[in-house]
C-alpha cells in the first residue's frame, strides 16, 4: 500500500511531458481566440456602458442648463418687449402732441392768413368805393355844374365849395 | 442539523443491510470459492494511471478495455509506438511488458531481460497516451471549444447584453477576473496575468468535474488526482511569480529591512523555503483533495463487494451521491483555490514600494 501510494505521489515524466504539451497548447490557444477577445468585448461593453450613462448624465445636465437659459432668454424678451412698447408709446404721445402743435400753429396762421386778407379786400372795397363816390360826386358835380355853370355867376363859387368839401371828406 | 438526519439514516439503512441478509449471505460465502475482495488494490487501481481504459471484467475473467496508444523510448531499442492491447493480460511485445506484481513498478512498462525477469536498471521513458492524458485532451478539448465558441458569439451580440453560452460562461470569466484577479493582484498588473488564471481555473474545473462523471471514458479519469498534472500546473504558477518579482520582493527575501543583519543567515533559508513551499503545497492540494475524492467514492462503492451483498447497495448509493454533491462542490472550490492562490502568490511578488 504504501509502495502504491509511492507510485501515485511520484510524477511520471511521461505525463509531465503531455501535461506541458496539452496545458501549453490549452493556455496559448485560448489565449490567443477566447480570452483576449472575450476579455476585450467584456472590457468594450463596460466601457460602453460607463459611457453612456456618463453622458446621459451630461445631457441632463445640459437640458437642466438650456431650461434655465430659455427661462432667462424669455424673461429678458418680456422685459425688452415692455421697454419697446414704452417706448413706442412715448413715441406715439410725443408725435400727437407734436402734431397738435403744429396744426393749431398752421390753424392761426391761416385765420391770421385770412384776417389779413380780409383787411386788405375791406381796404380795396373801401377804396374802391371811395372812388366810385367821388367819380359819382364828380358826375353829378359835372351835371350841377353843367346846369349851374350856364349862369357864369356862380360857377367859381360852387367850385371853390365842393372843394372844400371833398377835401374835409377825405380827412 | 442536516449532519443528524444523514447520520441518523444512515444508522438505519446500516441496521436494515446487516439485518436482513445475514443467512442468504452466510449461505453464499460457503459456496463461493473467491479469494476476499482488495478494496484498496481495486481503488487505487483506479486512481493509478493506466495504459488501459478499463470498462469492465466478464465473468470469465476477460476485460473489456479501450486499448491506449504506447509510446516508449529507450536507448538499446529507440522508439516504439504500438497499442496497449499488445500488453494486456501480461503478455510480452517487443521486450516489453507491464509489471503486474505488487511493487514499486507497479502498472509500469519495463524492458524484460535475457532471463525473463525485470531490467530495473534500463527503464524505458514512458511517453504513452494513458487514460489521464487522454483525459486531459478531452478536457482540453471540451474547454477549446466551450471558450472558442464563446468568443465567437461575441461578434455575433456585439456590445448588446449576453445571450446563450454568454450567459453561464461570462459570469465565471468574470468572477475570475473580479473576484480573483483584481483583488489580489491589483487593478494596474492585472490583465498581464488573466490569460493564465482564467486558462488554469477553467482547465482545472472541466477536468475536476469530468472525473466525476464515471461513464463513458474521457469522463471519470484521475486527471487532477494526478501529481504529474499539479506538478505542472504548480511550476507554471512559480515560475510566474518568479518572473513578476520585482525588487521590493527579491529585497523581502535576500535582505529583509528591519531584520537584524546576523538573522540573515537563518532568515534566508528560510525564505527561500518559503519560495518553493507555496508551490509544492498548491501541487499536494489539488491532488490530494481530487485523489481523497475519488477514494471516498470508490470506497462507499466498494461496500458492496466488501459486504458481498446487494442490500448495502442503497446505503453506498445514497452515499456516493451525497458524495458527488459534495466533490462537485470540491471541484469548484479547488479550482477556485488554485486560481485565488495562485494570483495571490503573484500578487505577493509585486509589493507596492512603500518601505
Amino acid at each position: 500500500m504504501i509502495l502504491l501510494a509511492n507510485s501515485l505521489t511520484s510524477p511520471a515524466i511521461g505525463l509531465i511531458f503531455w501535461s506541458v504539451l496539452i496545458f501549453g497548447l490549452f493556455f496559448f490557444l485560448l489565449t490567443k481566440f477566447a480570452w483576449k477577445p472575450i476579455l476585450s468585448a467584456v472590457k468594450a461593453r463596460d466601457e460602453m456602458i460607463k459611457g453612456s450613462l456618463a453622458s446621459a448624465a451630461k445631457a441632463r445636465e445640459e437640458m437642466l442648463k438650456l431650461q434655465s437659459d430659455n427661462e432667462a432668454i424669455l424673461k429678458k424678451a418680456r422685459e425688452e418687449r415692455e421697454i419697446i412698447l414704452k417706448e413706442a408709446r412715448d413715441v406715439r404721445d410725443k408725435l400727437i402732441s407734436e402734431a397738435k402743435g403744429k396744426a393749431a400753429l398752421e390753424a392761426e396762421k391761416i385765420v391770421e392768413k385770412a384776417k389779413a386778407g380780409i383787411e386788405n379786400e375791406k381796404n380795396k372795397a373801401l377804396s374802391e368805393i371811395h372812388e366810385q363816390v367821388a367819380n359819382l360826386s364828380i358826375d353829378i358835380a359835372s351835371k350841377i355844374l353843367g346846369e349851374k355853370l350856364l349862369k357864369t355867376g356862380e360857377q367859381s363859387k360852387l367850385i371853390d365849395k365842393y372843394l372844400k368839401d371833398i377835401d374835409l371828406n377825405k380827412n | 442539523m442536516k449532519t443528524r438526519i444523514v447520520t441518523g439514516l444512515f444508522c438505519i439503512f446500516l441496521l436494515a443491510a446487516f439485518s436482513l441478509p445475514m443467512s442468504a449471505r452466510e449461505g453464499a460465502a460457503s459456496d463461493k470459492d473467491t479469494t476476499a475482495f482488495d478494496a484498496s488494490s481495486f481503488i487505487l487501481d483506479h486512481i493509478a494511471d493506466s495504459h488501459e481504459w478499463h470498462i469492465l471484467t466478464k465473468k470469465n475473467g476477460e476485460g473489456v478495455a479501450i486499448y491506449l496508444p504506447v509510446i516508449l523510448y529507450s536507448k538499446e531499442k529507440g522508439l516504439n509506438i504500438f497499442s496497449s492491447r499488445k500488453l494486456a493480460d501480461g503478455r510480452e511485445y517487443k521486450g516489453y511488458k507491464v509489471v503486474e506484481e505488487e511493487s514499486d513498478l507497479k502498472g509500469k512498462i519495463v524492458s524484460v531481460n535475457e532471463a525473463g525477469g525485470i531490467d530495473a536498471k534500463n527503464l524505458p521513458l514512458d511517453f504513452s497516451m494513458t487514460k489521464t492524458v487522454i483525459g486531459m485532451l478531452a478536457a482540453a478539448l471540451i474547454g477549446m471549444w466551450l471558450f472558442i465558441s464563446l468568443s465567437r458569439s461575441y461578434k455575433k451580440t456585439g456590445i448588446s447584453h449576453p445571450k446563450g453560452i454568454q450567459s453561464f460562461l461570462e459570469p465565471a470569466v468574470l468572477f475570475v477576473r473580479d473576484d480573483i484577479a483584481i483583488p489580489n493582484i491589483g487593478e494596474h498588473h492585472y490583465e498581464k496575468y488573466m490569460p493564465y488564471l482564467l486558462s488554469v481555473f477553467f482547465f482545472i474545473l472541466i477536468n475536476n468535474v469530468m472525473g466525476l462523471i464515471p461513464f463513458p471514458p474521457p469522463f471519470g479519469a484521475n486527471v487532477t488526482g494526478n501529481i504529474a498534472l499539479t506538478f505542472v500546473l504548480a511550476a507554471c504558477t512559480f515560475l510566474i511569480t518568479q518572473f513578476s518579482g520585482n525588487k521590493t520582493y527579491w529585497k523581502h527575501i535576500f535582505a529583509a529591512p528591519g531584520v537584524p543583519f546576523w538573522l540573515l543567515p537563518i532568515m534566508i533559508p528560510v525564505e527561500i523555503i518559503g519560495l518553493f513551499s507555496k508551490p509544492f503545497a498548491l501541487m499536494i492540494r489539488l491532488f490530494a483533495n481530487i485523489t481523497a475524492g475519488h477514494i471516498i467514492v470508490l470506497s462507499l462503492i466498494c461496500l458492496i463487494f466488501i459486504f458481498d451483498s446487494l442490500s448495502i447497495a442503497p446505503v453506498s448509493i445514497f452515499f456516493v451521491i451525497f458524495m458527488d454533491c459534495l466533490e462537485l462542490l470540491v471541484a469548484f472550490l479547488q479550482a477556485y483555490i488554485f486560481t485565488l492562490l495562485s494570483s495571490l502568490f503573484i500578487g505577493m511578488a509585486m509589493p507596492e514600494e512603500h518601505h
